[in-house]
């Protein structure tokens, strides 16, 4: 194996641009004789447009033209759509009421565009957004879900009836009622899944370019999935014919869900380049983004898990009511029905499950998927309850998870997954053994001597990646196929350029991609480039999401290597006068096995372009491609166990220990996955201690600034123990299952069942603020008398 | 009119007196390095040094800034030889996306001045105005570290 191969912690590449302020983000690029853009937004939740009066701001020095969505409607420009068809229970289609990326009629949450103001500097484009004078009839508004399906609430899409967008189940009803009526033990819960804020750090922002010459469209955008938002801009919003569209997605400064999806700002800035044939930027603000990116999470749910007198779970039964905001996001209906329920068996094998969900509409920001996506919100519901459940039992969390786990595999689930690979136990073991739960009591004592309450906490998360089988997800309502591709492209010097449709917007792949080309053809990884994110350069591909670009997107491209393997072996045997079977491909030769006979790589690829002694019928050149849909989702897998000390005075409470022991098959960069265990556990516990988004009940947003919404900081996040528990994934090449969203899934659930397991009470809801741990700790206090 | 120093080189900025440092350097000067993340200095992304000192350069008018040395991501090491501050960066991968390193490290180049043998309390304590979404804090924290052992050996040299 090369020292740069699979398995090897290689620097990444990218990282000599980055650490020296070369990167090229969006808002980092300048258009000759660009424009600026700046939207008027509602500053209601809920209100009936009553006029639009740009005249004010159209006079305003600087401004090229202010757009409004009566405009925007008369140029044809189509609504924004959910890409993903979700029937309810009864067959009904789900509800999905109109989304204009201008809104003409009706603003239904604070943020919504209603004009579009394009000007000669960001500064004239902001105040002159500021002159535009919109007429509002403010309407009652809704902001939580369970309210939104309440009599008598507001209605915010008329073709929603009651704000049900749909209400589906899975499972079999009748056989988990059964079981759990006949169950020895039964635990119940109310959980919340609090509403998050994704906040990459580099905000969204657009550059667009008409060309009215060749009638063709630049843009430039803070997008995971490039192709896909050319797709969707061409084929629903008629912004421009998909051969006439570019779309580039240079580097992108984190995306965590909320750069999938097309929004409003950048079917706009398309429209008003071609309406004003000057190319327009438009870069979030902190608070647009706040306002405008969709959010993630906000679920209510109660659930029922049944025992027998063994421990044996015996049926789940869980209905939650999950907030979609006010329009339906590109994924949002696949979020709590198939990438939430379908993970509700958890790492259990449990034989009766039944969930229901209602997706509602409310006036808040469209809600979608944001890292983890419906999986956290499963493992919590699932990693609570056990854990509550062992404490109910009188049981070790420990010994009630094991008494249940899967270990036979595949296994198939009631709630239609078919887990491929796993060792549950296993990743138990690991991570009792690394967080030396032995003496656990120890250190409690020992904390309880100096006034504080430790306690510790177990997650055994398990999660579906490598998103995903086509035909799979097209039953389920997919609009699109979730396949990757790759093009392998070696030179006639012997360089290699792999275009690949993933996109990398922090997960190294430029390093990781081109790790498993050096090591196949033994070349240096420094004559390997991979080429991401531009629509004139690569072939059609789905971008990263779901943990998919190393199960699917290096499975093409590994697909594509073997076209490429077999090609150069037919060229070697050729000019070596050898059988195509005895050629081997190794440390940069094509050698003849067993002789002295060899080409050198690079001979090879010239041999391909100079076509001078090419097997008969052989085309020249050497490139290939492939479309790599997988067979099965992946399912990584693992346990992680988290410590705390709550100070019992205060509620402030310090994460002491952090051990997560991770099963994600073959492991490409032990550095970059580490990084990404890192940065996903950040975000858990941020979800779990520090991060809610508040809108009040006018459906106002209270939380708009770094002021309000707390982010995990240096100081809030403890150093982690990593280990890895590896089963290799049958049903892709590599064996990979993906490590992108493990943390932001398995680390809410384990803390929180740490401090609820310190404090002695376990009625305690997300985020556990000092204040929140403070109120549960009194709560759960027997009454002091009055002094 | 303002006259200042921007990584060592003397520049002659003309914009009005309240711009904010980072749009002169990012619209005028065309150092992009240096991030927008909040505006209201409550991230970190746009952190410079200023006189040596950190500071965010979203709340800092180029009208304050006559006669000032203000040192950017860009003024320390390139790709070809980066600082030791950078190298300890790319040594111990920090960065995913990328997008708030260049405040993490101008941030730490202060910390580095002022305590040249950083505790890991001391880093946690100094970095808190700076936000990682990719959640890097524990690599910032050893890279820091390292990075103060490589200056600390480059000045004992």
């Amino acid at each position: 194996m090369s020292e740069t191969g699979i398995g090897k912690a290689v620097k990444r590449k990218e990282d000599k641009r980055f650490i020296t302020g070369k990167g090229k983000y969006t808002d980092d690029i300048r258009m000759e004789n660009q424009a600026y853009a700046a939207f008027v937004r509602s500053p209601h939740a809920h209100a009936r447009i009553t006029g639009v009066d740009t005249a004010g701001a159209s006079a305003m020095e600087g401004v090229i033209a202010v757009l409004t969505g009566a405009e925007l409607a008369q140029d044809g420009i189509g609504n924004l759509i959910c890409g993903w068809a979700v029937n309810s229970k009864d067959g009904s289609p789900m509800n999905m009421g109109p989304w204009p990326a201008l809104a003409a009629e009706r603003v239904r949450y604070v943020g919504d565009a209603v004009a579009v103001v394009i000007a000669e500097t960001q500064a004239q484009a902001r105040i002159a957004a500021e002159a535009v004078e919109v007429g509002y009839d403010e309407l009652p508004a809704v902001a939580r879900a369970d309210k939104a399906l309440a009599a008598g609430a507001p209605q915010v899409h008329d073709n929603a009836p009651g704000n049900l967008i749909y209400d589906w189940e899975i499972g079999d009803e009748a056989a988990t009622d059964a079981a759990l009526a006949a169950s020895a033990h039964i635990t119940a819960m109310a959980l919340t899944n609090n509403r998050l804020s994704p906040n990459a750090m580099e905000p969204r922002a657009a550059i667009a370019t008409y060309d009215a010459a060749e009638d063709h469209y630049t843009l430039y955008t803070t997008s995971q999935n490039p192709h896909v938002a050319r797709l969707v801009l061409s084929a629903f919003y008629n912004v421009a014919p998909e051969h006439k569209l570019r779309v580039i997605a240079p580097d992108v400064g984190g995306g965590f869900g909320s750069k999938i999806y097309i929004y409003p700002e950048e079917i706009a800035c398309l429209w008003a380049s071609m309406k004003t044939e000057r190319s327009v930027k438009w870069t979030a603000e902190r608070s647009e983004a706040f306002m405008t990116d969709a959010h993630g999470r906000d679920h209510v749910t109660t659930a029922k898990m049944g025992f027998d007198k063994a421990g044996r779970i015996t049926a789940f039964k869980v209905d939650t009511i999950a907030n979609f905001g006010a329009y339906m996001s590109l994924f949002s209906s696949a979020v709590p029905t198939y990438l939430y329920a379908t993970l509700l068996s958890g790492q259990y094998d449990i034989k009766n499950i039944h969930c229901n969900v209602r997706a509602v509409y409310t006036n808040t920001v469209p809600v979608d998927a944001y890292r983890g996506a419906g999986r956290p919100e499963a493992c919590y519901v699932v990693e609570r309850m056990i854990e509550t459940a062992a404490r109910e039992l009188g049981l070790h969390p420990a010994e009630l998870r094991r008494k249940n786990f899967i270990t036979e595999f595949p296994h198939e689930t009631p709630v239609i997954m078919t887990y491929d690979a796993g060792d549950f136990g296993g990743n138990l073991d690991k991570a009792m053994a690394a967080a030396d739960v032995a003496n656990f009591p120890a250190r409690r004592a020992e904390a309880e001597a100096r006034g504080k309450l430790r306690g510790i906490g177990y997650s055994s998360y398990i999660e579906a990646c490598g998103i995903a089988p086509s035909a799979a997800v097209g039953s389920l309502g997919a609009g699109v196929g979730l396949w990757e591709s790759a093009e392998v492209r070696v030179n006639p010097v012997g360089t290699v350029e792999v275009l690949t449709g993933a996109h990398s917007h922090g997960q190294g792949h430029e390093t990781t991609f081109a790790q498993i080309v050096a090591e196949r053809f033994g070349i240096p990884i420094e004559n390997v480039s991979i080429v991401h994110g531009d629509t004139d350069k690569v072939q059609f591909g789905m971008g990263t999401y779901g943990s998919r670009s190393g199960a699917v997107g290096m499975s093409a491209i590994v697909r594509a290597m073997d076209k490429v393997e077999a090609k150069v072996k037919k060229i070697a045997a050729h000019a070596l006068e050898a059988s195509e079977d005895d050629i081997v491909i190794e440390g940069g030769e094509v050698k003849v096995a067993g002789t002295d006979r060899a080409m050198g790589w690079h001979e090879v690829g010239l041999a391909a372009y100079t076509a001078h002694n090419l097997p008969p019928d052989m085309e020249p050149g050497l490139k290939e491609g492939a479309f790599y849909d997988p067979v099965n989702f992946t399912f990584p897998a693992g346990t992680y166990i988290c410590e705390v000390e709550v100070d019992p005075e205060t509620g402030v409470t310090e994460i002491v220990q952090f051990t997560a022991a991770d099963d994600f098959g073959t492991i490409i960069n032990p550095m970059i996955v580490e990084g990404q265990v890192h940065g996903g556990v950040a975000q858990g516990i941020g979800q779990a201690m520090l991060e809610q988004v508040v809108y009040d009940e006018d459906g106002q947003l209270i939380t708009g600034s770094y002021m309000d919404y707390s982010m995990p900081r240096a100081a809030d996040l403890p150093f982690y123990t990593i280990e890895h528990n590896t089963t290799v994934c049958p049903n892709n090449p590599l064996g990979i299952k993906g490590c992108g969203e493990a943390g932001a899934i398995g680390a809410p659930p384990a803390v929180i069942n740490a401090i609820t397991d310190a404090i002695g009470s376990n009625d305690l809801a997300m985020p556990a603020t000092p204040m929140a741990v403070w109120q549960a700790l009194q709560a759960a206090r027997p009454a002091v008398a009055a002094e | 009119m303002i006259r200042l120093k921007v990584n060592g080189t003397p520049r002659t900025v003309t914009a009005p007196a309240d711009m904010p440092l980072l749009w002169v350097l990012r619209d005028v000067l065309r150092l992009t390095g240096t991030k927008y993340g909040c505006g209201i200095g409550h991230c970190g992304a746009c952190t410079v040094l200023i006189d040596g000192a950190r500071a965010n350069a979203c709340l800092t008018t180029i009208g304050s800034l006559d006669g000032a040395e203000v040192t950017t991501i860009e003024g320390l090491g390139t790709p070809a030889a980066p600082h030791p501050v950078q190298a300890a960066w790319i040594d111990h991968q920090v960065a995913q996306c990328g997008y708030c390193q260049s405040g993490q490290i101008m941030a730490a180049m202060d910390l580095l001045a002022q305590r040249p043998d950083p505790t890991d309390q001391d880093i946690a304590d100094f970095m808190w105005g700076n936000i990682c979404r990719c959640g890097t804090y524990p690599r910032i924290r050893t890279a820091i570290r390292d990075a103060a052992a490589r200056l600390r050996a480059e000045t004992a040299e």
